[in-house]
């Protein structure tokens, strides 16, 4: 190989990685990277500083992604991330702290802790990977799972309603609500570089293939057929009434950002709030 | 570690008449916490209350989190952004906090939990006392791990002992747990405050090396690794999973050995600078009453009749309930007739202490179910029988 060509092989978001961690454990076809990718093309164009931008993971397959980050970064128990998120971001309210997690960390166990977030609009990134399926465990069910679908603990197909995640995460108070696919690299870029200037709870979700259990348990093909079916299926419409965005089995995904509001974080409420009532006597804390 | 004085925010310096649970909120803030995450729980409560009333006019934060499990996370969370933080519940809650424990434990973060204790199992007593989490403390979480846990018998204890959970989770990047009742949480004494400068406060083991040698996980002469802050451009991973000394994860049976045996050892082979008691009259004693927390203070009076009736009794209260003095009581036990327990349980240090007693002297049990505490003349009795 010539040295020129070496040199391509490089990886173009290496400064945001832990290069001595890859080859990552995600299958091929898996659209986990892909989103790692725009989070990363998100901090490059957001000229953040990365030394005040902390990454917090759960468990499953995206919880690996703060694994593979370089950045303060870290990987707790399963469904957690967002109460850890919590106390990091007030133990140091100057840092920019991230959540990227799957569907059954955020939602499924973690589902608590996610409205309680958005309703105190605690000033974090929450950006859920959701693939409609527990896939590190073997694919099994979700809180996200379209009816009809078939995983292994729904061997003749799912018959539970499934969330809609961006509705509930606009009902709990969120400040910035956005669904895209892992077919849309640059919008999901831009839209978590929007959601990293922005102050309070934000949510991003992004639709991605597991092609190793969801797919090939449903017969949909490989990872090209899943962003086929995200291509011809998925429906850009900014602003939609949230009600309207449930996901039916191989139907229409509904994609856009949805919510972009101002409202006081937790902290500003607090200080805002003590600042009222006690007057001079109060320590402010964080500003 | 770095040994300062208390911030003198934090300390409501004089003489006060205070419940335990107060106790532990002034202990707390003296002893530097800034971040509080709780949810309520009988008969816990008053700290959560004290902290949130107190908090505002010494800067930091009061969060009543969604349940347990959130707040011991969020503590982690606030420890790595650097700040000094405490939870408070009881039985149930404590049950819910067992997961993020081990996390802690894991991840070696310095964090105090307070567990005023009520009869159980679940939901069991909620307004009643008991001691019967203490092998919950010990082991609740899944796996190997250690942790310090220590047991005030007075409010003035809370306050004290408070400070100096902090001081041992700091030292030792363990989660470390101050393991009272409902009958101390809930008594009112005097509480002595003294001023800042008289309060020892010790700093957890900061890195100050280059950027890129940092090494979380790399246990340091004592055992204990250095610890940076999340913000400051270390750009560190750390995981539950089991890891390196660089925090990254490596799934065999041989990091899982060096990682966990490291977790265990820190606590283990520094045991005898953590372990605490107090001992009173046990040269050429028969019986040797061994107690903790509000037992200690009810074995008082068995013990005072004993030694009326010509008994040799000799004391030993546990400050650290955990790690435990096994060589103290393997020392003792050579020389004594019999060692009584009494506990509001059904004998769980009981059998702690027969199983470091190696067969030398029996451990008698004055086992209570919770709810009271004991009656002195079951503890009496059981001395008589002891000194048999």
């Amino acid at each position: 190989m010539r040295e020129e060509d070496r040199l391509e092989e490089r990886n173009p978001m290496e400064e945001f990685l832990r290069m001595d961690r890859i080859p990552h454990i995600w299958c091929p076809g898996c659209g986990i990277g892909t989103v790692v990718s725009s989070f990363a093309s998100a901090l490059r164009k957001s000229n953040i500083n990365l030394d005040k931008v902390a990454i917090v993971s759960g468990i499953g397959c995206t919880g690996r992604v703060a694994g593979y980050v370089r950045l303060d970064s870290f990987h707790t128990t399963h469904g957690r991330p967002i109460p850890f998120a919590t106390g990091l971001k007030l133990g140091n309210p100057e840092l920019k702290v991230v959540v990227f997690s799957g569907d059954g960390d955020i939602v499924g166990i973690g589902g608590n802790h996610f409205i309680h977030a958005a309703r105190r609009n605690m000033d974090i990134l929450v950006i859920c990977v959701n693939n409609f399926n527990y896939a590190m465990t073997g694919g099994q069910v979700a809180a996200t799972t379209p009816i009809q679908a078939n995983l292994s603990t729904a061997p003749y197909g799912n018959y539970e309603y499934p969330f809609n995640l961006p509705y509930l995460a606009d009902a709990c108070g969120a400040t910035y609500v956005a669904r895209w696919t892992a077919l849309h690299l640059r919008r999901v870029t831009k839209s978590i570089q929007e959601a990293l200037a922005k102050k309070g709870f934000s949510f991003i979700e992004v639709i991605t293939p597991c092609v190793t259990l969801y797919a090939r348990r449903n017969r949909l093909g490989d990872g090209l057929n899943l962003l086929k079916y995200y291509y011809e299926n998925s429906d850009i419409q900014h602003g939609a009434d949230t009600r309207t965005l449930d996901i039916s089995y191989q139907g229409k995904i509904i994609v856009g950002k949805f919510i972009d509001r101002e409202k006081p974080t937790f902290l500003e409420c607090m200080n805002t709030h003590l600042k009222k009532v006690l007057g001079d006597k109060y320590q402010p804390y964080g500003e | 570690m770095k040994k300062v004085k208390a911030d003198p925010k934090g300390v409501l310096t004089g003489a006060h008449y205070l419940d335990g649970d107060f106790a532990i909120a002034e202990g707390a803030l003296a002893a530097g916490c800034r971040f509080f995450a709780g949810y309520p729980i009988t008969p816990s409560t008053e700290t959560a209350e004290r902290f949130a009333e107190r908090i505002p006019y010494v800067g930091g934060v009061f969060i009543q989190m969604e349940d347990e499990i959130a707040s011991v996370a969020a503590l982690i969370g606030a420890s790595w952004a650097g700040v000094k933080s405490m939870t408070v519940t009881s039985g149930p809650g404590f049950s819910l906090m067992m997961e993020n424990i081990g996390l802690a434990a894991m991840m070696e973060v310095p964090i105090v939990i307070a567990n005023v204790q009520r009869g159980g199992p679940s939901t069991g007593l909620p307004t009643l006392t008991g001691q019967a989490d203490m092998m919950q403390v010990r082991w609740g979480s899944h796996g190997d791990y250690e942790i310090i846990a220590l047991s005030p018998d007075s409010p003035q204890e809370c306050f004290d002992l408070t400070i100096k959970a902090f001081n041992l989770s700091e030292m030792y990047r363990v989660p470390t747990f101050l393991m009272t009742d409902e009958c101390v949480g809930h008594m009112h004494e005097k509480v002595v405050i003294p001023p800042a400068d008289e309060i020892e406060v010790i700093e957890r083991k900061w890195y100050e090396g280059p950027k890129d040698k940092y090494r979380p996980y790399k246990p340091d002469k004592d055992l204990v690794p250095f610890m940076v802050k999340a913000g400051d451009g270390y750009r560190f991973h750390t995981t539950g999973l089991t890891h390196d000394e660089r925090g990254y994860p490596i799934i065999n049976a041989e990091c899982q050995d060096w990682c966990v045996r490291h977790i265990n050892d820190k606590i283990r082979k520094n045991a005898h600078k953590i372990i605490e008691y107090r001992e009173e009259e046990t040269d050429g004693a028969e019986v040797v009453v061994v107690s903790y927390g509000i037992t200690s203070r009810v074995a008082v009076k068995a013990i005072q009749e004993a030694r009326k009736a010509g008994i040799k009794v000799g004391t030993l209260r546990l400050i650290t309930v955990w790690p435990f003095p096994e060589e103290r009581i393997r020392e003792l036990a050579k020389k004594i007739k019999a060692f009584v327990v009494p506990e509001i349980n059904l004998g769980q240090i009981r059998r702690e202490v027969e199983r470091c007693a190696f067969g030398q002297a029996p451990a008698i049990g004055v086992p209570h179910c919770g709810g009271w505490v004991h009656d002195p003349n079951d503890i009496l009795k059981a001395i008589k029988e002891a000194a048999r």
